[in-house]
């Protein structure tokens, strides 16, 4: 690759990065904290580009003596991956290959107010198995997460946690009884209205508990802009 | 993605190659990348097609998550070692380190502590330091003492394991341990023709923001190729490696230890996050997390190919297999004594 291809590359890349900074996007792969340092890192690689554009502008032709490696061709794959294909968050098949990653909380936090209470997967799972729901006072809660059907076509409300970035997402699973929608579609997002019940399994990947909604009422929402739960580990 | 298919074996070899400054005979890189981005967009809908199985979305997912996750600590570690290798004159490290390699070790091992990021951030910078006249023994050292005992990365490990600053006191000895261990066997058994010799020079630029930026283009060109190359074999083995295998590893102590010590080079985490992931392991016994804790930082995929790229590849098949080895007794010895 000579240094015009190289600038162009790096270019594009860095302009990928600002946009997945900017936008969204970014958040399908890794964490808000994150977006500062990525856009930053974006405009490093813009000013490396036109820096390169800049100094090769005098030397037409001449300058090619050290071409870089053929490895750098792979840079390519990532800028195309961004900007053409957008992969969505980790979803079903993710959720359903890991076991849930559900940790005995340090301390339970008081219940937020609001009839339904608004509560994240985690924290109704971690007040569901660790606590016998006696945190929850018996109030009905709303949950927001995808839906996974696992092979027997039992439904799971999930919501993947994140460390860093995706590549190390963990699921936290909800399994839902009750009244739900007819047509269950993987994937999709759901909120759920519903209350405890003290059923729990076990999740056959890891062992790890799975406590039980029993749903009352579920409507279809839009993804998230954040797909993942941060407040994991924080 | 396109496939390019190589030419057929001889017809280009026999031929004399044509003249550097030909025109037309050969395709320039800036045809062949605009034809490559222009017959993907033309292409998009099959390829998205092709890549709509869940399987494959959750490879691409993850490849773009490792990737993004990796490359603005990347592009921190190639503005540091490009200001180190422009405006950090050689006499410095002469002068900052102790001229006795032996003891130059340590000193360095220690220096990482101040490089605030994770791996991909430390090989480039260690780069620059043997180019820079460093001897690679210390250079070493600090390449991997830096991911793993930075403020950062022992904040985030404290954050895990909370109720348990010995895990955090563990991962730093037994990182600091291993990488002046490391450094001292490359003292005493390494070779200066396994390294690479220095793959761009001063030479490049006339004036000093031409090198520095050359520097710059050249670093991330070169190792983001690799990280690339890195994200892709994680990607993959985290869709082909099904999870149900580690509860089975857990119960045996040897095998446990051993198990995580190959998914902490299977997983290339960032060593910022690994100990988020190393406590989720809740199975595993506390001496087999600080193994997966202590090798993540020192080699897995990723840095494999990133040190092959940077240091060649006769020194990271060397390089490599030794590290994993003494990672993995520092941490168990570390944890016999600790925790």
């Amino acid at each position: 690759m000579n240094r015009q291809a190289q600038a162009a590359v790096l270019f594009l890349l860095g302009g990928a990065l600002l946009h997945a900074g900017a936008t969204d996007l970014a958040l399908r792969y890794v964490k808000a904290d994150l977006r500062p340092l990525l856009m930053a890192s974006g405009a490093v690689l813009v000013a490396a580009a036109v820096a390169t554009a800049w100094y090769e502008r005098g030397r037409a032709g001449a300058g090619h003596a050290h071409p870089e490696p053929r490895i750098s061709w792979l840079l390519v794959l990532p800028l195309l991956a961004l900007i053409l294909i957008a992969p969505p968050a980790l979803g079903s098949y993710s959720a359903l290959r890991s076991g849930t990653a559900l940790q005995k909380p340090y301390a339970l936090a008081p219940l937020p107010g609001g009839d339904p209470v608004p509560l994240s997967v985690v924290d109704y799972a971690s007040r569901a198995a660790y606590d016998h729901g006696r945190s929850l006072h018996g109030r009905p809660v709303r949950v927001t997460g995808f839906l996974a059907l696992d092979h027997a076509g039992r439904p799971y409300l999930v919501r993947m946690a994140l460390n860093c970035c995706a590549a190390d997402a963990q699921p936290v699973k909800i399994a839902l009884t009750g009244e739900l929608p007819p047509v269950l579609r993987p994937d999709a997002w759901l909120e759920v209205t519903g209350a405890y019940t003290p059923r729990l399994t076990r999740d056959p990947v890891n062992d790890g508990p799975i406590p039980y909604l029993r749903v009352t009422s579920a409507r279809p929402v839009p993804v998230p802009p954040d797909p993942y739960d941060e407040t994991w580990n924080n | 993605m396109a496939i390019t298919e190589d030419a057929p074996p001889g017809t280009d070899a026999r031929r004399p190659g044509p003249p550097p400054d030909a025109p037309g005979r050969r395709l320039s890189s800036p045809l062949v990348l605009v034809l490559t981005l222009l017959l993907a967009v033309l292409a998009q809908s099959p390829i998205r097609g092709a890549l709509g199985t869940p399987a494959m979305q959750s490879w691409m997912t993850v490849f773009v998550a490792v990737t993004v996750q990796a490359l603005p600590f990347l592009v921190l570690g190639v503005l540091l070692s490009a200001a180190i290798a422009v405006f950090v004159p050689a006499s410095f490290f002469a002068r900052a380190l102790p001229s006795r390699p032996a003891l130059a070790v340590p000193v360095a091992g220690i220096a990482g502590a101040v490089l605030p990021g994770c791996e991909c951030a430390s090989v480039p910078v260690a780069g620059a330091l043997v180019r820079r006249g460093v001897t690679p023994a210390a250079a070493l050292a600090f390449l991997l003492s830096a991911p793993a005992i930075n403020p950062v990365v022992l904040t985030a490990t404290a954050v895990a394991f909370p109720g348990h600053p010995e895990m955090v006191l563990g991962r730093f000895a037994a990182s600091l341990l291993v990488a002046c261990a490391m450094g001292w066997l490359w003292q005493r058994l390494g070779r200066t023709d396994w390294l690479r010799p220095p793959a761009h020079g001063a030479h490049e630029g006339a004036t000093t923001g031409e090198a520095f930026w050359g520097a710059v283009r050249h670093d991330v060109m070169h190792a983001g190729g690799f990280l690339v190359l890195g994200a892709m074999a994680a990607a993959t083995l985290k869709a082909a490696v099904p999870a149900d295998w580690l509860g089975t590893a857990a119960g045996l102590p040897l095998v446990s230890v051993l198990a995580l010590a190959v998914l902490a080079v299977l997983l290339s985490i960032c060593s910022e996050a690994d100990a988020f992931v190393a406590a989720s392991l809740t199975q595993f016994s506390p001496t087999a997390k600080l193994v997966f804790l202590v090798v993540g930082p020192m080699i897995d995929l990723k840095l494999f190919a990133m040190q092959a790229g940077t240091f060649g590849r006769s020194f990271a098949l060397r390089f490599a297999p030794a590290t994993f080895a003494l990672a993995i007794a520092g941490a168990v010895l570390t944890g016999a004594v600790l925790l």
